[in-house]
């Protein structure tokens, strides 16, 4: 436990965003923080929500009740490439379905699961706000438009290098 | 006619010396130095403008609801938390053009009062974050942001919160509540934020297009702005155009054209894509009603049916439907009517809060139960068992989630009823890949 800390970086980081907020209301910056945390550690373990707790003097159930209800924050571990795919009607409607079935099997995998080797875990997401350029999958920060097979081996083969 | 998009293409508007050569914060100079906040305010209520997000509600009346108590900070928030499915123009607005978002901020927040305002963007969209955060930086650098801006006298503060990948938070009371670092759990009214918002202090909470047109709005006038449009939609709006079109995309229209011009001209969605048909539409994001190729085109008096808030819903929920927030899913007859109300039904039972029964109940009992007719084993009876349940919902939560998730059901059984049906009375051929119900007689019908 006592290795969760922040590199010094984050640490003034930390500070800024705390400062975008009146005294006393710090636990604003609970969503950026828990966005970095997760950055840093790849999943929100208990003992990262902790640290993050202390850090904005708030109880750790407080932390804890808000990680578990937003969808991007991991509380299990995963694989080092996450790779969440849009399910809602746009996407499905431009072929999503066969695209997603393609990456699953490409990768041997279920949403939900991880590879063996620990590179890829896949989740299925709500609407990623890209409709009109669907299908789309997320990893990380990046959006992934227009997918086909093909484009879906591509991504593949680049990020298994 | 461009208010939002007119520059949108010019390369390197993202920068502000670019946006400024394009005659970007000339708002600002003219609002801050030249007018006071009740002015701006006036104007606004003037161009008849109504909130971007979806409701529709004026934005000016909104405004004016701001209570003003002396010695308590007000604040304006923006709402760029963008979820609702076929929605995704602010998602191009901030990634194209983030400073016509940061110019209106500015102009918004002098008009109310507000030193520190805040932009909520959804998680997801954390390079479009980094984009804005880019922006504002910039801003502060040419003094149109921080201290005695402009050498005004007036202060202002612009922060970009994440959000962290939940649709409710779309919702302005559960917004505010994420912005306080907590679930977001919808609050129940009164008392409106205009009253007691963030941190319980006076808050108005407007969509990014509602807060971007501010800036046209205060160069040209309200009356300018009025002037586009029909009736009581006035002004232009961004629509989202996803589906089986020829041309996806973001689409910035004078509300007022034909919906036949958006869906077949070649200045917007192209029409269909090749050798296909048109079967339904979904006209203002996923929560709408969805209507056929008859209802969406012409209304039951036999009129075009024109892209403004009341024609698109005339007819009521009967024959007509929303403009919503402008995200407009057009379907041909490949699709599925049933698969695709499942994957709503899916995604309001997982985006549900859980704080009222019928929306946490009832959206999962939707799911199961259109996912039992898609997959073969539905039973005639479940289909007056959506309609009920759906019935049960609208009206009987904190917050519209519920109504949002009632709708599509009600609507694709509404309009879809045989498609429906079909499903339960052939469910092997149903449940053949790419198996779709062809409507004897009907348009899209092969």
């Amino acid at each position: 436990m006592s290795n969760i800390v922040f590199p010094a970086e984050t640490l003034e980081l930390v500070k800024k965003i705390i400062a975008r907020y009146p005294d006393g209301k710090q636990k604003s910056a609970l969503l950026p923080i828990l966005h970095l945390a997760q950055a840093e550690w790849k999943w929100c373990s208990s003992e990262v929500m902790d640290y993050v707790a202390t850090l904005l003097s708030i109880s750790p159930i407080e932390v804890y009740e808000v990680a578990s209800f937003y969808t991007m924050f991991h509380l299990e571990p995963v694989g080092e490439h996450v790779i969440e795919y849009c399910r809602t009607g746009p996407c499905c409607l431009m072929g999503g379905v066969e695209v997603y079935d393609h990456l699953k099997k490409r990768l041997g995998i279920q949403t939900g699961e991880t590879t063996k080797d620990g590179k890829f875990t896949i989740k299925e997401v709500e609407c990623l706000a890209a409709c009109g350029w669907g299908p789309v999958f997320q990893i990380r920060e990046k959006y992934y438009m227009h997918l086909t097979n093909a484009k879906v081996d591509e991504i593949i083969d680049e990020l298994s290098k | 006619m461009k208010i939002l998009t007119q520059h949108i293409d010019v390369p390197g508007i993202e920068t502000i010396d670019v946006f400024m050569k394009n005659g970007g914060y000339k708002a600002v100079e003219k609002a801050i130095k030249t007018m006071t906040p009740d002015e701006i305010t006036e104007e606004v209520k003037k161009s008849g403008l109504r909130g971007r997000g979806g409701a529709g509600f004026p934005v000016g009346m909104k405004w004016s609801f701001l209570a003003k108590p002396e010695g308590v900070p007000r604040y304006l928030v923006c709402n760029a938390d963008e979820s609702e499915p076929g929605t995704f123009k602010d998602h191009y607005l901030m990634w194209k053009s983030p400073h016509t978002l940061i110019e209106g901020m500015i102009v918004s927040s002098f008009a109310l009062g507000a030193n520190t305002s805040y932009i909520y963007v959804r998680g997801e969209l954390m390079y479009v974050i980094n984009i804005l955060e880019k922006a504002i930086q910039e801003a502060y650098d040419k003094g149109l942001l921080g201290k005695n801006i402009l050498g005004s006298g007036y202060d202002l503060d612009l922060f970009v919160q994440p959000g962290g990948g939940a649709y409710i938070c779309g919702e302005e009371t559960a917004l505010l509540e994420s912005l306080e670092g907590k679930r977001g759990n919808p609050r129940n009214k009164p008392p409106f934020p205009a009253v007691k918002g963030l941190w319980q202090s006076p808050t108005v909470v407007n969509n990014v297009e509602s807060i971007a047109a501010t800036s046209w709005i205060v160069n040209n006038g309200g009356d300018a702005y009025a002037a586009i449009g029909v009736g009581r939609s006035t002004g232009t709006k961004l629509i989202s155009a996803s589906g089986h079109i020829k041309k996806p995309g973001v689409y910035e229209i004078p509300l007022g054209i034909t919906v036949e011009e958006f869906i077949y001209s070649d200045e917007y969605c192209g029409g269909i894509r090749d050798g296909h048909k048109l079967k339904a539409v979904v006209a203002g994001g996923s929560s709408v009603p969805i209507l056929s190729a008859e209802n969406i085109l012409t209304t039951d008096a036999g009129e075009k049916r024109l892209m403004t808030y009341e024609s698109l819903s005339e007819g009521g929920f009967a024959t007509g439907t929303m403009l919503g927030s402008g995200g407009f899913i057009v379907m041909d007859e490949t699709t599925c009517i049933v698969h695709n109300t499942l994957t709503f039904a899916r995604f309001y039972h997982h985006e549900s809060c859980g704080q009222c029964s019928p929306c946490r109940e009832g959206t999962g009992w939707m799911d199961k139960v259109i996912k039992r007719i898609e997959t073969g084993k539905g039973r005639m009876e479940d289909i007056d068992l959506l309609v009920d349940v759906a019935k049960k919902i609208e009206g009987n939560t904190i917050c519209p989630l519920g109504d949002a998730a009632a709708w599509p059901v009600a609507a694709a059984i509404r309009h879809f009823r045989d498609e429906f049906e079909w499903h339960i009375t052939h469910p092997e051929e149903a449940t053949k890949p790419g198996a779709v119900y062809m409507r004897p007689g009907a348009s899209w019908s092969n």
